[in-house]
């Protein structure tokens, strides 16, 4: 069923058809219509065997899906930015207890200075926290990636949350054509919540135990087993759905161009039509140029980064964060993931707090790094003239 | 034997029967089975679920278990007919020189 | 081990004489192991809740310090959805500090969108788990490791939050004060509250051995003590009305409570002792006459 609908719609609709059982939410933008349109589903009797509820704070919303999931439901919920920090502690925490909690968080700044706008900065934060996380570049990607998320986070060889990051406004808010799904399909693709162990008075088990030494590092390195049984099965998942829907995303990561390229630019999410438009473009110029889009940031695609990478004697990373006191933080993922290749680096932070990614900025990063006029290591993309003082 | 780490931590009901905490305290409860009404305050106010009204000799009386008992000493203070006293171990009573 | 009161312990690490797990026992023992148990961290939770050394025998849960009114709510609403809600109640257990402060957040919630869950806040008076810091349960006067006793400060300063009135302010159906004093009156109370649908709230007071300085022989009487100078009403409202109190037959003055544990014990000999306990007789007196507790 094809729609013209908005981004928070295409993950609604998508959520409803994964047949959830608890929804917990608390109200941010550039998120908000996502789960409006789910309590609109649910007081409409649509959600099926399904309590939403709008929480005090993401705190209270992630804890609530937490119990819920840890005795058994199917949970999801959506935030961002400072939303997301705020939930930080609840997900980390989830994750240790592998609670295949889904949310989906709409990317935008962090504050201060407060931002509404899109950049990369909150996921970021929560690298290291044990979550699975995905960039989407569209919103039929977003929509596609929701089954597929439940499937790898309920799978019992995975178990860990679920986090889809899709660009606050860009996507969120744009009104996009979208191949609605049907229900047969999820229900063939997705199958019911099977925890392998859950709270009952059946079996009265007890969950969140602490470790003292003689235990944690083991839990640790079980989470990391999980993590690299997830990129196994997390690319089974995309291609299973690109068997059932027609509709090939590809894997880990998507290589255009990069077995001759010298240049290989790297972008995430919605930002990645664009770059891919003007690597297009130099390519009809004769330029040797490739583009490289990360779709599974963790678990991090190790080899088939280095893989798309072999051959370029430029790597080019579009950052839509930063490390402070260091670089953007994708770089540093590539190159580690490159690490004993030499090919030069560079790096530029674009798009922060929603500023505007002009296409000529692109073209003239891409230009002026394909032509050697800039330093390697990390840059920030446009940045007007200004000087610091204290008021 | 190899350690289980179970998925997320989760562990067993009453796993916790292993630790036998009964070398925790200095004393333990005495119960004068005479005395004992079996009126059970000191099994709802045992802290450490240790001390049970149980059948015995065709009475009912109040068995500590020393397994677990930890001789904090509120069976003795709750009792009602005064059937519980609180003795100090042996290897306490030894001088420290 | 044969006892019947079977779904908590033995073998937890609990101090010798501990106050909540009295109270633990007592409710699990009301809803007989019916029920699933959400806790924050917290005393209770440490030595209850080491891998491979649970000392639970229902359902249990813990997840972080501030955040148990919101699990529960979580496990209701998944009990709701799945249909298993004939399974058991749902139980948190919290501390003062979990409650009153860090937690009240989520507790809020829980109350304002009235989950059905029975909330027992095991009040020892401060962060025993840490090392007894104040919390805002703490009583004035105390001296913890964070409102120490010195040359100018008599202990804390300050009152303890009135939790029944912010439970009863959020419309919740029950809400209730108990002891560890009367434990025929917990199980009452907590089969009570499993009667009735939404969210409930039961204070507990559970001495405690190491932060109040007293011994294991004393929990029970320092817990009586407290309702008998009246620094501790134990009281009942169903929909917002006082129903019940527990009335006192000869009330005591509060040094009779405060003389027999450590952290009040500077009152006697401090230059602002005197002040303090003026202060905490003034709160005893205006809980008899609020509560009409004298007989």
């Amino acid at each position: 069923m094809r729609k013209v609908v908005r981004g928070f719609y295409s993950i609604a609709y998508s959520v409803k058809l994964c047949r959830p059982n608890v929804i917990a939410a608390y109200p941010i933008t550039p998120q908000t219509e996502i789960v409006e349109n789910l309590a609109s589903m649910y007081a409409n009797g649509e959600l099926g065997e399904c309590e939403y509820v709008t929480a005090e704070s993401e705190f209270g919303a992630a804890s609530i899906l937490v119990g819920a999931s840890a005795a058994g439901a199917r949970t999801f919920t959506a935030t961002c930015s400072q939303g997301l920090i705020l939930m930080s502690e609840v997900l980390i925490n989830a994750a240790g207890m592998r609670l295949p909690i889904v949310l989906v968080n709409t990317n935008r700044a962090l504050s201060a200075p407060l931002s509404i706008w899109n950049d990369h900065q909150d996921s970021m934060i929560l690298r290291d926290a044990g979550l699975m996380q995905i960039h989407v570049e569209s919103n039929q990607e977003a929509h596609d990636m929701v089954p597929v998320a439940f499937k790898v986070a309920e799978n019992h060889k995975v178990m860990l949350p679920f986090m889809i990051n899709m660009d606050g406004y860009k996507l969120t808010h744009a009104y996009e054509p979208i191949d609605l799904l049907d229900q047969e399909t999820i229900d063939e693709f997705l199958p019911s919540y099977d925890p392998p162990v859950y709270m009952t008075t059946k079996n009265p088990l007890t969950f969140g135990s602490y470790a003292p030494p003689q235990y944690y590092a083991e839990f640790r390195v079980v989470m990391q087993n999980a993590m690299d049984r997830a990129r196994k099965e997390l690319e089974n998942a995309y291609k299973e759905w690109a068997e059932i829907t027609g509709r090939d995303w590809g894997g880990h990561v998507v290589a255009e161009n990069v077995e001759d390229a010298e240049l290989v630019a790297i972008a995430m999410g919605s930002l990645t039509g664009m770059v891919r438009d003007v690597v297009s473009e130099l390519r009809t110029q004769g330029k040797k140029v490739g583009l490289l889009k990360i779709r599974t940031l963790r678990p991090f695609p190790i080899e088939e980064v280095r893989k798309a990478l072999k051959n370029a004697e430029k790597i080019l990373v579009f950052e839509r964060a930063v490390s402070f006191g260091h670089e953007g933080p994708v770089g540093m993922e590539v190159k580690s993931a490159c690490f004993g290749l030499t090919p030069e680096f560079y790096s530029f932070a674009v798009g922060l707090g929603g500023r505007d990614i002009p296409r000529e900025e692109i073209v003239k990063i891409i230009g002026n790094v394909y032509e050697g006029k800039v330093e390697q290591g990390f840059h920030f993309g446009t940045v007007k003239p200004f000087e610091e003082v204290i008021v | 034997m190899v350690m289980k780490i179970t998925l997320g931590g989760v562990s067993k009901p009453h796993s916790s029967k292993n630790m036998k905490t009964g070398d925790w305290g200095t004393e333990y409860p005495v119960v004068d089975e005479e005395k004992c009404t079996a009126c059970k305050a000191c099994e709802y106010l045992c802290p450490d679920a240790c001390i049970v009204v149980v059948e015995k000799d065709d009475k009912k009386v109040a068995v500590p278990d020393y397994e677990y008992c930890k001789g904090c000493g509120v069976c003795f203070s709750v009792c009602p007919a005064d059937a519980i006293r609180m003795e100090l171990k042996e290897i306490y009573k030894l001088e420290v020189c | 081990m044969s006892s019947r009161m079977s779904f908590f312990g033995p073998g937890h690490g609990a101090c010798p004489g501990c106050g909540l797990t009295i109270a633990t026992r007592n409710v699990l023992e009301a809803l007989e192991g019916k029920c699933f148990v959400a806790n924050s961290t917290g005393c209770l939770e440490i030595v209850s809740s080491q891998y491979d050394r649970s000392a639970w025998g229902v359902p249990y849960i813990h997840s972080l310090f501030e955040n148990a009114g919101a699990v529960a709510a979580g496990i209701d609403l998944a009990l709701k959805a799945l249909k298993r809600k004939d399974e058991g109640k749902v139980v948190v257990f919290a501390g003062d500090g979990a409650t009153a402060d860090i937690g009240i957040g989520p507790l809020s919630g829980m109350f304002d969108r009235n989950h059905d869950v029975i909330y027992i806040c095991l009040d020892n008076e401060a962060y025993q788990n840490t090392g007894n810091q104040q919390s805002g349960l703490t009583p004035p006067g105390s001296n913890t490791t964070t409102t120490p006793v010195g040359k100018l400060l008599p202990g804390k300063l300050g009152k303890k939050k009135d939790m029944v009135s912010i439970a009863v302010a959020h419309g919740v159906p029950y809400v209730a004060t108990a002891s560890v004093a009367f434990h025929a009156d917990i199980r009452r109370k907590v089969k009570k509250a499993a009667e009735i649908e939404g969210a409930k709230y039961i204070q507990i007071h559970t001495p405690c051995v190491t932060g109040w300085g007293i011994d294991g022989k004393q929990t029970i009487e320092s817990a009586r003590l407290a309702y008998e100078t009246a620094l501790y009403p134990i009281v009942e409202y169903e929909n917002g009305e006082l129903i019940r109190v527990r009335k006192i037959k000869e009330r005591k003055p509060v040094e009779e409570y405060l003389k027999i544990q450590r952290r009040f014990r500077h009152l006697f000999t401090h230059p602002r002792g005197k002040e303090v306990i003026e202060i905490l007789q003034k709160i005893a007196d205006e809980n008899a006459a609020r509560f009409n507790l004298d007989i």
